[in-house]
C-alpha cells in the first residue's frame, strides 16, 4: 500500500514527489508513461524555465533535472516506462509495463497526467488531408528529440506558446516562417514569447486572421489566409496566399482526463479539467491533481508551484483526515473564463485561498474584484495590464472567506483614473 | 501468366480476391497505391446498409440485401470489427412521414426483415438525443457498422495467405489483348491473365477504355465528413439518417465499431481526385446532422475527411461482363450500398467465372484471421502475452491503448504497412482523440527502424507524403 501513486512525471508529478517526500510522506511512488521522467520539458531545450522557482533561466530538461536530482537520493519510487489504465474512488491504480499487468493501491493518488494539443479536427480547417499539417509540439518532438525537421516553409496557426517557441526554433533550423496567424484579436501566447520568437525574427503576425484553406496533393503547397470578422468569418477580399510545405498548428491544448472520467471524477467543462476544491482535491476523496491536467497553465514553474499544494493536500489528507462542515461555490463572472478551484471547503486549513483563472481579453489598468452573495466586494487586487495568455492568481484571506454564506464571484473590472 | 487480374484493392476487389481464392485459380490484385483501401473504402460512413433504400430490382437493391446477410458471419470469421446496430429514418414534417411508408414499403418490397415504423415516443425512446422535433421513424434493426478498412485489410489478407498475389505501387497504363491474352502494363511491370475483373473505383470507365468500348460513364461525387471523439458516442446507438431526397441517403450520424462518431457526407461533384474538404460542405454537415441531434458538439471534433462515390450514369451498380471486350469482368458504379454488397458482388465474379471456367475448390482454404487486440484480453492473458513479449507491455498510442507489440505484429502479416497510416488502419494507432500528436512519431521511428528507411523516406500514407525534410543542424548554426 502506497501512501501517495502519482501519475505522470512532467513538472506537476516530479514537483509532486519532491514535496510530498519533503512533507514527510513514506512511500510515494511516482509513475510516468515514458522511458525518461520529465515529460514534455524534455523536448523544450529553449529556455525560460524556473525563473520564478529557481530564480535563474533553465531549459525545460534542465528544469525536470533540478526535480529529478533531489528525487534520486529520496525515498520516492520511480516506476517509469509504464501506463496507468484506470483509476477508481478505491484509489485502485492499475498499471501495464513490461512486467505485466498489476494492480497498486494507495492512501491517496495525484493526477498530474498534464494535457494534449488540439488539433485541425476541433478547427475543422478545410482542405486537403495531405501530409505537412502537424501540432507544433508533434514537430518540437520530431526536431528536439529525434533530430528531424518537419519542413522548410511554415506557416504557423494559432498563437500558442508551443507554436511561437516552434517560430523560432524552425527558422533557427535554416526554415522559413512565412507568418503566424491568429484568429483571435490577441495572442494566446505568453508577450515575452512574441516578442523573442516572432518579432525579433520578424515573423509577422496577424491577429484577427485564419487558415481558410490548406491546398496541395500528397504533400500541402499552399495555405489561403483571410482576415475575419468578430464572429470569426473570413471577410472577402482580404485573403492572402502562401505557398509552403507544413502548417504547425498551436491552437490551444485540452487537459488529458481520460483516466479521470472513467474514474467518475467531475470534470469542469469550462477548463476541462476536474472540478476542484481549495487544496486540489477532486469530486473523490483522496484523488488530487495538479497542472495542466486541471487547468492549462502559462508557466512549468507555475505548474510545479499548483503541485506542490496539491502533494501538501494529499500528505494532510492521508495523515489528519480532515473533515468540513460547509462549502461555498467560486463563480467566474463576465470576463473572467473560468475560476481554480470552482469550491471552497469550510473550515480552511490553510491561512490563504489562492485563486487561478483567466481573462477573456487583455486589459490595462483594472481591478481584480472578489464579491461576496450580496455584492459587498470582500477582496479587491489593482492590475497594470493583464492578457488572456497569462494565468491570474490571487490569494485571499481565509478569515474574509469564511464569513461568506454561498459563494464567491471573481470579475475584472477596468479603471477609469484620469 | 494469371487466371485472373483484379485491378484496385479496394473492398470489392478484395472482396473478389477472397472469393476467388477459395478456388484453384491463379489470380493477381494490381493496385496503384502503397496499400490497399487507399480509396473510397477508407473514407465513407462504415455503414452495412439494411436494404430498404434501393430502387426494388435493381442491382443495388439485390447485392444490398445478399451482402448485408453474409456480413456478420465473414467479420466473425475474419475477425473485423462489425456490430449490428439498427438504424432509424427520422422524419421532420409530415412528407416525410410519407416518405417513411414508402420506404417502408420499397423494404418489404427488397425483402428486408424486421422494418417498423415508429412514432415520436417510441423514436425518443430508442434514441432520447434526437432532436424533439422528429415526428416518427423507420426503424430498421438488420443495419449494421464495420470497420471499412480492416474489412478490406481481412479480404486481402485472406485471399494472400490462400494464394493471390498482391502487386502495390502497380498503376495500370495499358491493357490490350491477343490470342484470348491479356496484357496488362503498369508503371512498374507488365502482367498477363486470361480474365480481367475490373474494380478500380472511380477510374473503372478509363480502366474499361483502355481496351473497350465507351459503355458507361463513371464521375466522381464527393462527401465530406466529421469524425467525433468517443466522448460524443452517448448521443446514438444507432445509425440515423434523414428522409432520402434525390442527392442520396442523405447526411447520416452514426455511431463506429470504435466508439466514436460519424457524421456526413454532404454531395458535390468533384474531379477524380479531389478530396479536399472544404468550408461549404462542412457546414452543411454541421446544419445537417444538427437538426437530427441538436446536442452534438463540434468541439469534439477530431478529423473531417472527404470520400468520393463512384457515380454511374446508370444509376445502378454495373456487375458484368464487358459487351466490347471478352472475358473483361466490370463491377463499376459501387457507390453506396457499395460496401454493404461488396461480399455479394465477389459473389457474383465467381459465379461468372464458374460459366466460364471448371473451378474446383482448394482443399486447404484459410478461411479465418485472428490478429491480437491486447485491450481486449483478460488480466491473465495480458500478463500471459507480456511474458513472452515485453512489448505488449508498452503503450504506443495512449489514446486507442495500442502496444508497440500489435504494431510490431503488422509487420507479420501478408500485407504489412508501408506508412504511418496504414499502421493506423491496421491497428488504430493514431486513430483517437489526439490524433497521433503523440503515438506519430514513435510509430515513425518504428517504421524507419522496421523497413529499413532513411528518415526522409517515412510516409504519412500515399507515395509523396514524406513528413521530415531534412536533419538538424546538431547546433551548428
Amino acid at each position: 500500500m502506497f501512501d501517495l501513486i502519482i501519475i505522470g512525471a512532467g513538472p506537476a508529478g516530479l514537483s509532486a514527489a519532491v514535496s510530498a517526500c519533503e512533507a514527510g510522506m513514506e512511500k510515494v511512488l511516482l509513475i510516468e508513461r515514458d522511458k525518461e521522467l520529465g515529460g514534455i520539458l524534455n523536448q523544450c531545450i529553449h529556455n525560460g524555465f524556473g525563473l520564478h522557482l529557481f530564480k535563474e533561466e533553465l531549459t525545460g530538461p534542465e528544469f525536470a533535472g533540478r526535480f529529478i536530482e533531489q528525487l534520486k537520493n529520496s525515498r520516492v519510487e520511480v516506476m517509469s516506462d509504464t501506463m496507468v489504465l484506470d483509476i477508481n474512488e478505491n484509489h485502485d491504480v492499475h498499471v501495464i509495463n513490461g512486467n505485466g499487468y498489476q494492480c497498486l493501491h494507495a492512501k491517496s493518488v495525484l493526477l498530474a497526467m498534464g494535457c494534449r494539443e488540439r488539433t485541425r479536427g476541433a478547427i475543422a480547417t478545410p482542405g486537403s488531408r495531405g501530409a505537412g499539417v502537424y501540432t507544433a509540439g508533434a514537430a518540437q518532438r520530431y526536431l528536439n528529440m529525434d533530430g528531424y525537421c518537419v519542413g522548410k516553409r511554415v506557416v504557423i496557426l494559432g498563437s500558442g506558446d508551443i507554436g511561437l517557441i516552434m517560430a523560432r526554433r524552425m527558422t533557427l533550423e535554416g526554415a522559413k516562417v512565412l507568418a503566424c496567424v491568429e484568429i483571435n484579436s490577441y495572442s494566446a501566447g505568453l508577450q515575452r514569447n512574441i516578442k523573442q520568437c516572432l518579432e525579433d525574427f520578424d515573423i509577422p503576425l496577424y491577429l484577427s486572421h485564419t487558415i481558410t484553406s490548406i491546398e496541395g496533393n500528397d504533400r500541402i503547397e499552399r495555405v489561403r489566409v483571410s482576415a475575419v470578422d468578430s464572429k470569426f468569418n473570413p471577410i472577402e477580399g482580404t485573403e492572402m496566399v502562401f505557398e509552403c510545405d507544413t502548417v504547425l498548428l498551436s491552437v490551444g491544448l485540452i487537459p488529458e482526463n481520460e483516466i479521470s472520467k472513467k474514474a467518475g471524477i467531475v470534470i469542469d467543462p469550462k477548463t476541462r479539467g476536474p472540478l476542484v476544491y481549495e487544496n486540489m482535491e477532486t469530486s473523490i476523496p483522496g484523488i488530487f491533481c495538479a497542472g495542466n491536467v486541471v487547468q492549462v497553465h502559462d508557466l512549468a514553474d507555475n505548474v510545479a508551484l499548483e503541485a506542490k499544494k496539491a502533494a501538501l493536500a494529499a500528505y494532510d489528507y492521508v495523515t489528519n483526515s480532515p473533515t468540513y462542515v460547509r462549502e461555498i461555490e467560486v463563480k467566474n463572472i463576465p470576463n473572467v473564463t473560468y475560476t481554480v478551484p470552482q469550491h471552497i471547503r469550510l473550515p480552511l486549513r490553510n491561512k490563504l485561498v489562492e485563486i487561478s483563472f483567466r481573462v477573456n481579453r487583455t486589459f490595462s489598468k483594472c481591478r481584480i474584484e472578489v464579491i461576496d452573495d450580496k455584492d459587498n466586494v470582500i477582496a479587491k487586487f489593482s492590475r497594470d495590464y493583464i492578457t488572456p495568455g497569462e494565468l491570474q492568481k490571487i490569494n485571499i484571506l481565509s478569515d474574509v472567506i469564511s464569513k461568506v454564506e454561498e459563494r464567491i464571484s471573481v470579475r475584472v473590472v477596468e479603471v477609469n483614473d484620469d | 501468366m494469371y487466371d485472373v487480374i483484379i485491378i484496385g484493392a479496394g473492398v470489392i476487389g478484395a472482396a473478389t480476391a477472397y472469393c476467388l481464392s477459395r478456388y484453384n485459380l491463379k489470380v493477381a490484385i494490381l493496385e496503384a497505391q502503397n496499400d490497399v483501401a487507399c480509396g473510397t473504402t477508407k473514407a465513407n460512413a462504415a455503414l452495412i446498409h439494411a436494404g430498404y433504400d434501393a430502387k426494388p430490382g435493381s442491382l443495388m437493391a439485390k447485392y444490398n440485401r445478399e451482402g448485408s446477410l453474409m456480413m456478420e458471419e465473414l467479420c466473425k470469421k475474419l475477425d473485423v470489427p462489425y456490430k449490428r446496430n439498427g438504424s432509424l429514418v427520422l422524419a421532420f414534417d409530415d412528407e416525410n412521414l410519407e416518405t417513411l411508408k414508402v420506404l417502408l414499403d420499397r423494404g418489404h418490397q427488397n425483402g428486408i426483415e424486421g422494418l417498423k415504423i415508429l412514432n415520436k415516443e417510441e423514436t425518443k425512446k430508442m434514441e432520447p438525443y434526437v432532436s424533439d422535433e422528429c415526428l416518427g421513424s423507420l426503424y430498421a434493426p438488420t443495419a449494421a457498422i464495420v470497420s471499412p478498412w480492416e474489412l478490406c485489410l481481412a479480404l486481402a489478407e485472406t485471399a494472400v495467405r490462400n494464394g493471390v498475389e498482391l502487386f502495390l505501387n502497380n498503376r495500370v497504363e495499358s491493357i490490350s489483348k491477343e490470342n484470348d491474352i491479356f496484357t496488362v502494363i503498369t508503371d512498374k511491370d507488365t502482367y498477363h491473365s486470361k480474365y480481367i475483373v475490373n474494380a478500380a473505383g472511380v477510374n473503372t470507365d478509363t480502366i474499361h477504355e483502355m481496351i473497350g468500348e465507351k459503355e458507361f460513364t463513371i464521375s466522381a461525387n464527393k462527401g465530406q465528413y466529421y469524425l467525433f471523439d468517443k466522448a460524443q458516442g452517448y448521443l446514438t446507438t444507432k445509425t440515423l439518417f434523414p428522409c432520402p431526397s434525390t442527392k442520396g441517403k442523405g447526411c447520416a450520424v452514426t455511431p463506429t465499431v470504435g466508439g466514436n462518431l460519424v457524421i456526413g457526407p454532404d454531395s458535390s461533384p468533384c474531379t477524380k481526385d479531389d478530396l479536399d474538404t472544404t468550408a461549404e460542405g462542412l457546414m452543411f454537415v454541421k446544419k445537417a446532422s444538427s437538426r437530427m441531434v441538436p446536442k452534438l458538439d463540434f468541439r469534439e471534433n477530431i478529423r473531417n475527411f472527404a470520400g468520393l462515390r463512384a457515380k454511374c450514369d446508370r444509376d445502378d451498380f454495373i456487375v458484368e461482363e464487358s459487351k466490347s471486350v471478352r472475358n473483361f469482368f466490370n463491377l463499376a458504379g459501387i457507390a453506396s450500398p457499395g460496401l454493404s454488397s461488396s461480399i455479394a458482388i465477389g459473389n457474383a465474379v465467381l459465379e461468372w467465372l464458374k460459366s466460364k471456367e471448371k473451378l474446383i475448390e482448394k482443399e486447404n482454404f484459410i478461411d479465418s484471421r485472428k490478429r491480437i487486440k491486447f485491450m481486449s484480453l483478460s488480466d491473465e492473458e495480458k500478463n500471459e502475452l507480456i511474458k513472452k513479449n515485453p512489448a505488449y507491455g508498452r503503450i504506443i498510442c495512449r489514446c486507442e491503448l495500442i502496444t508497440e507489440g500489435e504494431i510490431l505484429e503488422t509487420f507479420n502479416t501478408p500485407i504489412p504497412p508501408v506508412s504511418i497510416d496504414g499502421v493506423k488502419r491496421r491497428v488504430k494507432a493514431g486513430m483517437g482523440r489526439c490524433q497521433g500528436g503523440f503515438c506519430g512519431e514513435k510509430v515513425a521511428m518504428i517504421l524507419k527502424d522496421k523497413l529499413g528507411l532513411e528518415y526522409d523516406e517515412i510516409l504519412q500514407d500515399k507515395k509523396g507524403s514524406n513528413i521530415l525534410f531534412n536533419e538538424a543542424k546538431g547546433g551548428q548554426y
